[in-house]
């Protein structure tokens, strides 16, 4: 009974669905649960809400991965496939009661593994959120807030993204009862890969989705800039020669300003006269030309003029041809000089045009990137071991595998098992919560049998892996190909002691 | 199929849980093993019956009830048939008192005849106590919320006439007419308690742009509310307007409780939490 035992009777008719899972045969519509909360109606098929999910390999056939998606596959698990059991599902208290951490014997490759598996709670847990944008979100250390309540602030820059810390203990319990509510519902969201949308003191609004392009001041962010502007002078300084006398690269960090530019002098180009606003770095490089701003280049300019501080009758001349550009090709402006020197709209050409648009094409797709940072520590150990600071040892030595939902964790150096994972690696719906407030994730330690006998591990708890295909509410899903096969076997302990 | 009734002992060793179809028990009684575990045998042997009882008078059970006492027969469907007449005059079906009135039977098995300190049964939040003299349990209060937290506590003494507690809200497992959060009632049963805590649930309202309805059988056909509107969604409501929506609920729960009907009773909203302040304790 690997699966769901209830069986579903659809009616046509309507979106309902009659669960005969318990004498009260509930009929249940679509998006709806019945009155146990414990199966629902999720497009016309009755499905078990809580499930406790496996992994399997995807299945090998003629040389080829055959995706479960092509076959009519019921969930149920595949007997003779690699199997992870993973944590999710393991051991939340309602509105079941699960006993937790289980401690699954396997084989993979010959070698007896043992995974315990577990889903912890994470008080002292936070989110670091990366946003590809030029555009200025807000000042470094600013808060960031949902609904009113602080959740985290803004901290460093990177090149072409803004970093955001979420969560963290501070602001689970150690603010507001409300600030943490919010914290707890908020990180849960964005674990869970739904959209958040929060604000940042003395700077923008954004809606940010794991794994979706951010939205920052209600526009979609669709692309990371190719390079600074001084880079993008760099790289397509040739491809403008001869079709434009002058090329202003507007951005937030560094304006480039071709005709002054090393890239431009290499050309032999004629210097153009064009002084921009702010500071001069090198030749042609120029800091702080605006304000930061959801504008041109993540500066404030809306009109690309502003940032023109003076022309130099001595060196400019009437029909002088000026491209002004972003450093994403999302805003782009083409003006001639008339005889005053006064530069007037004209019509872009489409040799410039064609550059402009190459810009945009080798621009990456700027996305929101959410990873989740814990310290596994204190009691969750002694569900692995006697002996917890073996645990720790074993992962230090790479005796034991951390996962997470099955994808592999970063382990920090340093003490503790202090793990990073990209949510998006993780199974759907791999989060949840308790009320202190703190957030639950999935937690895994997979090593040999032998090495679990050596640190102290709980043999005699030790269950087969086909024990648990016999889990009600068992779900299986398709083992990540992005990542390594969890449940893959580690080297022993001789091997790395030599 | 149907799965059959399920009991397990939860990781604490202690207390036990019983399940079967939408009913969840946490169980416990404190006492001498061998007491308690004929306890615990005796309760699983009620539990076992109770869901197909309920079922099989389940129309019934929907039922409006009127001055004329209904028609039913099990001896759980007439304890909540009981729990609900004297509030006859607003809508109520005996599934109002349901869960209630299932603790209340688990622990009238559990404890008969045996010698225990204390023991009670939670079934989902409504919780029916048991305790002997100079006994006293402290339990905590959750106020549901946008995510349940725990709010405070309740200290109930075998001097109270207190054996039953029970919440509800809109954000709860049953559907409800009022914007409550969450209410919680003292009563002599949890039967009691549990019809009073949806009836004071469902006083907590107002008209509002910020409340959300849809009729409930929209969102579950068999609901003994049929076309009657439920809460779905409530936005963040003004301080003014959550003091009124609350203002009504207290005066339901003053009337109940000079009625004899319940002992305190705890309303939230937002944020806000208003009670008769007899035994429950704020924690906020």
């Amino acid at each position: 009974m690997p699966d769901d035992s209830a069986q579903a009777a659809p009616n046509p008719a309507t979106d309902i669905i009659t669960c005969d899972a318990c004498p009260v045969l509930c009929r249940i519509r679509a998006g709806r649960t019945g009155a146990c909360d414990r199966y629902g109606n999720l497009d016309g098929v009755l499905t078990r809400m809580d499930p406790f999910v496996v992994t399997q390999k995807v299945a090998e056939r003629d040389g080829e991965l055959v995706p479960f998606g092509e076959q009519v596959w019921d969930g149920s698990l595949i007997s003779g496939a690699p199997t992870f059991v993973t944590g999710i599902g393991s051991g939340t208290t309602y509105p079941d009661y699960k006993p937790a951490p289980f401690i699954v014997a396997s084989e993979h490759d010959g070698i007896d593994m043992v995974t315990v598996v577990s889903e912890a709670i994470f008080s002292y847990c936070g989110l670091k959120v990366k946003i590809d944008t030029d555009r200025f979100v807000g000042p470094e250390t600013a808060a960031v807030r949902v609904a009113g309540e602080q959740v985290g602030h803004v901290t460093t820059a990177e090149y072409g993204s803004q970093m955001l810390s979420v969560g963290g203990v501070r602001h689970l319990t150690g603010g507001s009862k409300r600030e943490g509510t919010v914290t707890c519902d908020t990180m849960l969201a964005l674990s869970n890969r739904e959209a958040i949308e929060m604000t940042i003191d003395g700077g923008a609004e954004l809606t940010v989705q794991a794994g979706k392009p951010p939205v920052i001041g209600g526009k979609l962010e669709e692309r990371m800039r190719v390079g600074c502007g001084s880079a993008t002078i760099g790289i397509f300084a040739k491809q403008w020669h001869g079709e434009a006398d002058e090329v202003i690269v507007v951005d937030d960090h560094i304006t480039g300003v071709l005709s002054e530019h090393q890239a431009g002098r290499f050309l032999d180009m004629k210097p153009a006269g064009l002084r921009v606003r702010g500071r001069r770095s090198t030749p042609g490089r120029y800091f702080q030309v605006a304000e930061p701003g959801t504008g041109w280049g993540g500066t404030d300019v809306t009109d690309p003029l502003t940032i023109i501080d003076k022309i130099d009758p001595k060196k400019a001349w009437p029909g002088l041809r000026l491209l002004m550009v972003s450093t994403t090709g999302e805003d782009a402006a083409f003006f001639v000089l008339d005889d005053d020197l006064e530069p007037q709209p004209a019509e872009m050409p489409d040799k410039l045009q064609v550059v402009v648009e190459r810009i945009g094409e080798n621009c990456e797709p700027a996305l929101s990137t959410v990873i989740f940072m814990a310290g596994a520590g204190g009691s969750l150990r002694a569900g692995v071991t006697e002996n917890p600071v073996r645990l720790t040892r074993s992962v230090r030595q790479a005796l034991t595998r951390v996962t997470c939902g099955g994808a592999p964790v970063y382990v920090w150096p340093g003490g503790g098992i202090t793990l990073m994972v990209d949510v998006t690696t993780m199974p759907e719906g791999s989060f949840g919560y308790v009320p202190t407030p703190a957030i639950v994730a999935p937690i895994e330690f997979t090593l040999r049998l032998d090495d679990y006998g050596k640190i102290g591990g709980h043999l005699n708890a030790v269950r087969k892996v086909e024990e648990i295909a016999g889990i009600e509410r068992l779900k299986t899903v398709r083992w990540h190909a992005r990542t390594d096969w969890p449940g893959a076997p580690l080297k022993t302990d001789r091997e790395s002691a030599e | 199929m149907s799965a059959p009734p399920s009991h397990a002992i939860l990781p604490d060793g202690r207390r036990r849980h019983f399940q079967h179809g939408p009913i969840d028990l946490v169980l416990e009684a404190f006492g001498a093993a061998r007491e308690t575990e004929t306890a615990y045998a005796r309760a699983w042997t009620r539990f076992e019956t109770v869901l197909d009882e309920l079922a099989a008078e389940l129309p019934a059970l929907r039922a409006p009830v009127t001055e004329a006492a209904p028609a039913l027969s099990g001896p759980v469907a007439r304890a909540m048939g009981r729990a609900c007449a004297p509030h006859h005059d607003s809508f109520v079906t005996p599934m109002a008192a349901v869960a209630g009135a299932v603790a209340d039977t688990v622990l009238a098995a559990m404890t008969e005849a045996r010698e225990l300190e204390k023991a009670y049964v939670n079934n989902g939040g409504d919780i029916a106590l048991f305790l002997s003299p100079d006994a006293s349990l402290t339990t905590g209060l959750v106020t549901l919320g946008a995510r349940p937290s725990f709010d405070g506590f309740a200290r109930v003494e075998a001097a109270s006439p207190v054996r039953g507690i029970a919440t509800s809200g809109w954000r709860g497992r049953s559907l409800s007419l009022g914007i409550a959060d969450s209410v919680t009632v003292l009563a002599r049963t949890a039967a009691e308690a549990d019809v009073a805590a949806t009836l004071i649930a469902n006083a907590v309202d107002l008209d509002d742009p910020a409340v959300r309805r849809q009729p409930a059988r929209d969102l579950a056909p068999d609901s003994d509310l049929g076309a009657r509107l439920v809460t779905v969604e409530v936005d963040a409501l003004a301080p003014d307007r959550i003091d009124l929506a609350l203002a009504r609920g207290l005066e339901r729960a003053r009337v109940m409780a000079r009625r004899g009907l319940i002992v305190d009773a705890c309303l939230a909203l937002q944020g806000e939490t208003r009670g008769l302040g007899q035994v429950l304790v704020s924690a906020a």
